[in-house]
């Protein structure tokens, strides 16, 4: 099966001061297949994060090489980086992230407004999206009007926008209640299910990673498969 | 990039509402330079369209000469004791045969020569309607030198003067006031005249067209129907009634026949000053209008270049303010910033978020200080007799100013979250 996510040999460190160098990943190898739903587990400042901003193209490796879906990130240059984040990465963040004074419509369309997206048909695409998370009849709220699981699944509607080859999605359920939480974890499982979406969650929820098709663990920046 | 413009300036306009009383304190700045430029800018067309207006409507090319005191060493080069005209002994006043000489003299420089002297103010009046006037005896040439224009009958003429026949040259506001406004019935009708408790009756031989002077009507406070006007008769009438010496003159306008009135009026001046070489205390000043318009133009140059700096630095101080605000902006919104940077923002994109923002305070502050600057212009100019409004020139010029200052301050903010590395915006709390 064809790999959305090739690493090999990922080593990340951060330079704090000149001398002190502080290597949070220790050489991490995966592959993530196409229509796959990946959790990764872990302690918190295991370096799980890390990961998620390396393969969304956030930032790059210190050492290795990094596939995403056919694009080196590992020697992109940062307007490249913005194209790649752009065009094949949808986040999803803990504490939603939507953008203040601009309604939910708005917030989904921002991704396509980056992509060059014409405005009307980013505003219908949007539409379309706010319905599939059942929430067109809130497009005009603003994020202060919404709820924590309403703003969350605003925000996967968000991540939807470009129709990425992933979906990240940093402790999604973190700042929701178990209710919510449920409900937004259903909604990955239908992306996945029915679109065939590429998921990775990085979760604390070792009862919410079980439902995945593949758990992953990270212990002290390296990664291992469920069962080692 | 053309795309997201629009969402950009609904974004910005968006914060703006948000933060109506910070917006508000960072435009104050260029809502006062803004301002006080506009004001300035129309009040000084208004006033120098207004003055040189009248100045031409006086006579541009008319040359005053007058006494005045001969400046000993102290005081030589004072432009204010040059310019005051004195009361010479009557005896030793202008004489007709030095006018005479000089008109012969320089047949192609000077021109006809106005003499005048003021009876007083007085009231026309006829059953239980009046006039408010103010008489002046002048010879023949006093009405063309100063361009009042007959509209019926005729100018007074040199044998009027001579013979101090009682007759005058009223204005058409008179004959409203008096005759019903019918300017060919009033002529040959009489006219009584009370000044100072005394009543004349002179007959009306010709009627002007009333201009009003706009710097002064809209100081007085007359109603239209009390606005007092000139009545000319001749110079020896009042002369006779005055005791004044027939013949000598204090103060003369002289119409200058070529175009360079100053070189004229200083041939006039040396002409006339040998009359007066042993003269211990007095000499002959004179004073072109052209001289006039110059000094009140150059005034009105140094006065808007005054408030122009004082403006500018209003401006300079209103830019750092907006910089310091977009400053303070981006490290509010790190997290804003690291999440469009998240969803593919280029640095491009977020540059150019910030720089509309900051574009887009500048440019309401300007139109706020276009509106005041426009309110006080009008009310300034309306002060000096020539309402008028800012012209399309200075508000294109306020509005490119504060997009410029925008782009210039906001530039360096802006830049500042362009470059923000995305994890870290992102972390930030
Ligand atoms: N930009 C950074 N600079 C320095 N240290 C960092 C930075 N980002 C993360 N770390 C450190 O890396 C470790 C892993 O962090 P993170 O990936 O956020 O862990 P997790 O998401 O698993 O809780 C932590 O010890 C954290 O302090
Ligand atoms: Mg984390």
């Amino acid at each position: 099966m064809e790999s959305i996510i090739a690493m090999r040999g990922i080593i990340k460190r951060f330079y704090i001061g000149q001398p002190n160098e502080l290597e949070i990943l220790h050489g991490i190898d995966l592959d993530v297949a196409a229509g796959e739903f990946l959790s990764i587990v872990g302690a918190s400042g295991s370096g799980k994060s890390t990961l998620m901003n390396l393969i969304g193209a956030l930032d790059r490796p210190t050492e290795g090489s990094y596939f995403l879906d056919g694009e080196d990130v590992g020697q992109a240059d940062d307007l490249s980086l913005s194209a790649i984040r752009c065009k094949k990465v949808g986040f999803v963040f803990q504490n939603f992230n939507l953008i203040p004074r601009t309604n939910a419509l708005k917030n989904v369309e921002l991704p396509m407004m980056y992509a060059g997206v014409s405005p009307r048909r980013r505003t219908q695409r949007a539409m379309e999206l706010l319905a599939m998370v059942e929430m067109e009849d809130r497009m005009y709220h603003q994020p202060n009007e919404l709820s924590g699981g309403q703003k969350q699944r605003v925000a996967i509607a968000r991540a939807m926008a470009n129709d990425p080859a992933i979906i990240l999605a940093d402790e999604p359920t973190g700042a929701l209640d178990s209710k919510t939480g449920r409900l937004v974890m259903d909604l990955f499982h239908r992306l996945n299910r029915d679109q065939g979406k590429t998921v990775v969650l990085i979760t604390h929820n070792g009862e919410l990673a079980q439902e995945t098709s593949r758990v992953v663990t990270m212990r002290d920046g390296m990664l291992y498969e469920e069962g080692c | 990039m053309g795309l997201d413009l629009r969402e950009n300036v609904r974004m910005a306009l968006e914060g703006l509402r948000a933060n109506k009383m910070r917006a508000l304190l960072t435009m104050l700045g260029i809502i006062i330079g803004i301002g006080s430029v506009i004001g300035i800018l129309t009040v000084g067309e208004g006033l120098s369209a207004n003055i040189t207006g009248e100045m031409a409507a006086l006579g541009a090319q008319n040359i005053s000469v007058y006494f005045q005191e001969r400046p000993d060493e102290e005081d030589a080069g004072n432009l204010l004791s040059s310019m005051t005209s004195v009361w010479m002994e009557e005896e030793d006043g202008f004489s007709d045969e030095m006018l005479e000489a000089l008109q012969a003299q320089y047949p192609e420089q000077v021109g006809p020569i106005a003499v005048d002297e003021g009876l007083g103010s007085g009231q026309v009046t006829k059953g239980r309607d009046y006039a408010n006037v103010y008489v002046y005896g002048v010879n023949e040439n006093y009405l063309p030198v100063y361009n009042i224009e007959i509209i019926a009958g005729r100018n007074l003429r040199a044998q009027d003067n001579e013979g101090a026949r009682n007759v005058a040259v009223v204005s058409d506001k008179l004959v409203n006031n008096i005759f019903g406004g019918d300017v060919q019935g009033a002529l040959g009708q009489e006219v009584l005249t009370n000044i100072n408790g005394e009543t004349y009756a002179y007959t009306v031989v010709g009627v002007y067209e009333y201009t009003q002077n706009a710097m002064m009507s809209a100081i007085s406070t007359a109603s239209e129907r009390d606005i007092s006007t000139e009545l000319y008769i001749p110079l020896n009438t009042v002369k006779r009634l005055t005791g004044s010496m027939i013949g000598r003159y204090q103060y003369l306008t002289i119409s200058s026949l070529s175009t360079d009135s100053q070189a004229v009026a200083s041939l006039i001046q040396d002409f006339l000053n040998r009359y007066y070489v042993n003269n211990p205390d007095y000499q002959v000043g004179v004073m072109a209008m052209e001289t006039m318009t110059d000094m009140v133009s150059s005034m009105m140059d140094t006065l808007s270049i005054a408030i122009s700096v004082i403006a500018g630095i209003s401006l300079l101080v209103g830019g750092i303010g907006v910089m310091n605000i977009m400053l303070v902006s981006v490290t509010e919104r790190t997290r804003e910033i690291g999440t469009r940077k998240a969803l593919g923002a280029t640095n491009g994109n977020i540059r150019l978020q910030f720089v509309v923002e900051s574009v887009i305070i500048c440019l309401v502050g300007g139109l706020i200080g276009i509106l005041m600057g426009a309110c006080l212009g009008y009310f300034g100019s309306y002060l000096l007799g020539t309402p008028s409004g800012p012209t399309l020139g200075s508000i294109l010029l306020a509005f490119g100013f504060s997009m410029a200052i925008g782009v210039f301050f906001g530039y360096y903010p802006a830049n500042k979250a362009a470059n923000l590395d995305p994890i870290e915006a992102l972390r930030y709390e």
